[in-house]
């Protein structure tokens, strides 16, 4: 069945040569990168070889607590990354613990929602499935959830007046925040919705050219493909949403009062 | 005789109900916005009383926390103390109910819509009140980005008072406005006064302050307290 061409170390180090070329113009257009440029790679690398190493052990494992120490640790992982892409911070635990809550809800939801109805392995949480779709569908989750909070607590920011000002008249906070929140949620799921119109005219999804590459039938990796665009997108959805109210929640109270004191000083990117 | 003692008595009474200084006719002893030991962050203890149909303004230096005080009193800030209305304790009623009885107007009013009618509940009950102020009832469809400051307070003043609030807090709400203006602002916050509403009206202006109000506050490096003795030297 498996009809993959293995590749060689030497076949990588021929095809880094590739990286050290962009390397050498960095240094003749005095570009500056050529320095990071060399560092992402060799971390790209190296981290993707002990995932590599990872990935195999847990594999022969099939442990449902090995399985779901890994799934943490993604999750913990990327909530870092999602604390990191913020401008202004939510304040105390809130600034890590909201993004890696709703992230860790929907896509832990998702992921099993797959395994227990299209996929079906066995058992149902095989680390060969469900650490690869939960990666996809976490990794969509995390860009999604990032954005929708950094625009929410830079709109509210920047329109700070205009949600008082309906305060002022009375409004509940859900209503005085709601044009804030709708373009919250719209940044988290454009990134989403561009890539499911884009795919498969501008780009072929990483998933689905690995699939055909190891030689699975075009036909059946298309339909992998949809089924992941699909998981990706609920995902995001119920992530966003969730992160999104949950910041509207922290940054008004039981009061209706607009609280930008709970945001924390901007941060040096 | 009989007749004319009773013509005098006549007279009297006539004279009592009609004083120099005319009383609001809802105007009672209890007040109506009761302030006891408000305190926030920056804002110290403060503590004051309006009746209905009274008009109280308020002065001090930029920076002092007049505009504070207004926004602990509508319980848009974190704030302690004790703050009711007609006898009921604030935190007893809902904030958006709290900021509907209690109006807030600030010296630069938000909007969230993009043209002026879209931030009026009803348009048709807002364009009496938007004619007095003279402009024309057409600005319902004007783009919010085109309106002069002038323009937006005047507007932002329609939108709380047709929320018909038995308190109002305005903060410098005649700051930019041409000397006609500003006669038909008072003169429109006047008869609502007259008509009982209770209103904090933070003003630079002496002159106004003469003009709109009998009891003057001084915020002084966030303590508030009450001006008596000089300023009805600016009364005529």
């Amino acid at each position: 069945m498996a009809s993959y061409i293995a590749l060689s170390y030497w076949d990588l180090a021929l095809a880094s040569v590739l990286v050290l070329i962009d390397a050498v113009l960095s240094v003749l257009f005095g570009l500056q990168i050529h320095r990071s440029l060399l560092v992402a790679a060799i971390r790209m690398a190296v981290q993707l070889t002990v995932i590599g190493l990872v990935l195999t052990a847990l594999f022969s494992l099939v442990s449902p607590l090995w399985t779901g120490l890994a799934v943490l640790a993604m999750i913990l992982l990327a909530g870092q990354e999602v604390m990191q892409r913020q401008d202004r911070r939510l304040s105390g635990l809130w600034s890590f613990g909201l993004g890696t809550g709703c992230m860790m809800m929907s896509s832990v939801l998702v992921t099993a929602f797959a395994l227990l109805t299209a996929i079906r392995p066995s058992p149902w949480y095989d680390p060969r499935y469900a650490i690869p779709l939960l990666g996809m569908i976490l990794g969509n989750c995390m860009t999604g959830i990032a954005l929708g909070l950094n625009t929410l607590t830079t709109s509210l920011m920047l329109r700070r007046a205009s949600v008082e000002a309906q305060l002022m008249l009375g409004a509940t906070r859900w209503d005085a925040a709601a044009p804030v929140t709708r373009d919250a949620l719209r940044s988290a799921l454009m990134p989403t919705i561009n890539s499911m119109s884009a795919t498969g005219l501008v780009s072929l999804p990483g998933m689905m050219t690995g699939q055909i590459l190891s030689g699975v039938p075009p036909v059946e990796a298309v339909k992998y493909q949809i089924l992941v665009m699909f998981l990706i997108a609920g995902g995001t959805g119920f992530g966003a949403v969730a992160a999104v109210l949950g910041g509207v929640y922290r940054l008004t109270d039981a009061r209706h009062r607009l609280r930008l004191d709970r945001l924390g000083t901007a941060q040096a990117i | 005789m009989v007749v004319q003692t009773r013509k005098s008595v006549n007279c009297r009474t006539a004279r009592l109900e009609v004083p120099k200084e005319p009383k609001p006719p809802l105007r009672t002893d209890a007040p109506l916005l009761q302030v006891r030991d408000l305190r926030t962050n920056i804002l110290g203890p403060a503590s004051l009383a309006l009746a209905a149909g009274e008009c109280v303004a308020v002065k001090g230096p930029s920076g002092a926390g007049k505009t504070l005080l207004l926004r602990a009193i509508a319980d848009l800030d974190p704030n302690q103390g004790l703050v009711s209305l007609e006898g009921r304790d604030r935190s007893t009623i809902p904030g958006p109910e709290w900021r509907r009885l209690v109006g807030y107007m600030p010296a630069e009013p938000g909007w969230w819509a993009e043209t002026v009618g879209e931030h009026f509940g009803d348009w048709t009950a807002a364009a009496a009140v938007v004619t007095n102020l003279g402009l024309p009832e057409e600005a319902k469809s004007w783009p919010i980005a085109r309106l002069s400051t002038g323009e937006r307070l005047r507007l932002a003043l329609v939108r709380a008072l047709i929320m018909q609030p038995k308190v109002l807090l305005l903060d410098e709400p005649t700051a930019a406005l041409d000397a006609a203006s500003v006669a038909a602002v008072e003169s429109l916050i006047a008869i609502r006064i007259r008509a009982g509403l209770a209103v904090l009206w933070v003003t630079h202006d002496a002159d106004q302050a003469g003009r709109i109000a009998r009891r003057r506050l001084v915020v002084e490096a966030g303590s508030v307290r009450e001006e008596v003795g000089q300023w009805p030297a600016t009364l005529p």
